[in-house]
């Protein structure tokens, strides 16, 4: 058993104060800012998922999903408007801010109408206006939440990025991780996470891995010297902020009475949060130069994606060379037959 | 397994050095200890890792050791912290 450290799912506390301060890049940028109900920024999220209110403000309560986001598109505001006209406004916003939610959104950078906003105010319901449209607005909103809800584990290992797949090194204190990591580094590979490694479920299929700490940065520790800047001794190339893991490595100690893989026919798995990854147990001892064969281990990972397994393919052709007249052949003509 | 609870004593918290005298007392033990913040539980043996955890000063810390030495391991860790890594106290 490796220093593997699965905690269970830390319960997300995410309130609308969180959604607002997420840093996001351009294509998952929400656009939002808030214009009312302040007092109830605190309010927290408890589910990644929208919903359109329509229904709602018509009047029908039934099975309302009160806990999700609101999200008030050109239709529900239209609405609004209309019965701020008839006058039958206060006790439908009365019904609705009744109920705990977390937050109403308006999309298509419309603000909410005076009524509106001092009936959230009153209740302390936090409304936020996005410049994006509505149906932009979910595709985002619910792709950035997902990830924030995500399943999550924190393990002790290096996070690297070699040949263009992520690979985890796993693998007791002392046994070399950071130092193999190093001289693949140097060898112009990508350092993503060192030491410890957050490790979200995406969809349910794809393991992503990152650093849990951005004010840390890429830092490692090795034996002997210390704690180095990675980014700044190789350069921007050589970091990378997360990355999808499609191998873990387990380092350990030769151990003369195990039996190693010395085909590489069978496949070992490990699996992080219900995903199965495939695994290769290395074992190290003086001399065995660890970065080169993680590299090689890249490279034959990125065949087998690409449909070629050495291994298999290899005992095919000998299987097929068994079978074929030039074995049969040879067998035969010996002349001791 | 040994579950020790403790708080940070030292007016600075755990920055570089006290995380390098925790990591190195901690790998002079044969158990696995992990140090948990709240929710967060890393390797003691790790320095980076003690670091990621950002403990401030009056943080609680649960030390957990499992293994041959744990009841060593986890009273050496609850010590050192007690002590406060010989720097300031707050």
């Amino acid at each position: 058993m490796y220093n593997a450290l699965v905690i269970e799912q830390e319960p997300v506390n995410f309130t609308v104060l969180d959604l607002l301060s997420l840093e996001l890049k351009e294509q998952n940028d929400l656009c939002l800012r808030c214009v009312a109900g302040r007092a109830g920024l605190t309010r927290e999220i408890t589910v990644p998922d929208l919903n359109r209110p329509g229904l709602a403000l018509a009047g029908f309560y039934e099975s309302f999903a009160a806990e999700r986001l609101q999200l008030f598109g050109r239709g529900e505001i239209a609405y609004i408007n209309k019965i701020e006209a008839d006058g039958t406004a206060g006790p439908i916003y009365q019904k609705i801010f009744s109920y705990q939610i977390p937050t109403c959104i308006f999309s298509n950078n419309i603000e909410p109408t005076p009524q509106f906003a001092s009936a959230a105010d009153a209740a302390g319901c936090p409304v936020l206006v996005t410049s994006l449209n509505s149906s932009e607005f979910s595709i985002r909103v619910i792709r950035v939440l997902h990830d924030i809800f995500a399943p999550k584990i924190i393990m002790h290992g290096v996070l690297v990025e070699v040949f263009g797949i992520g690979i985890l090194l796993l693998g007791d204190s002392g046994v070399g991780k950071s130092e193999t990591a190093l001289e693949l580094i140097e060898r112009g590979h990508r350092l993503v996470a060192d030491d410890v490694v957050e490790i979200r479920c995406l969809n349910g299929t794809v393991l992503m891995g990152q650093g849990t700490n951005k004010m840390i940065g890429h830092h490692m520790e090795i034996r002997g010297l210390g704690i180095i800047n990675v980014t700044h001794l190789f350069g921007v190339g050589a970091i990378r902020d997360k990355k999808q893991i499609q191998l873990v490595c387990n380092l350990e100690d030769w151990d003369p009475n195990k039996v190693y893989d010395r085909i590489g026919m069978d496949e070992l798995t490990m699996e992080i949060l219900g995903v199965k990854v495939p695994k290769l147990e290395i074992p190290v001892k003086p001399g065995r130069n660890i970065p080169i064969i993680i590299e090689t281990a890249a490279m034959n990972e990125r065949l087998k994606k690409m449909g070629y397994h050495s291994a298999r393919e290899f005992n095919q052709n000998i299987l097929r060379w068994l079978e074929s007249e030039s074995a049969r052949a040879m067998y035969f003509s010996r002349d001791d037959y | 397994m040994v579950e020790l609870e403790t708080t940070i004593k030292n007016r600075a918290g755990i920055h570089a050095r006290p995380s390098a005298l925790i990591a190195q007392t901690a790998i002079k033990f044969a158990s696995r200890i992990y140090l948990e913040k709240a929710n967060n539980r890393i390797n003691a043996k790790s320095i980076m890792g003690i670091i990621t955890l950002a403990a401030s000063f009056g943080t609680k810390i649960k030390i957990i050791a499992d293994g041959p030495d744990e009841k060593e391991a986890a009273e050496a860790l609850k010590n050192l912290f007690e002590s406060g890594f010989n720097e300031e106290l707050g």
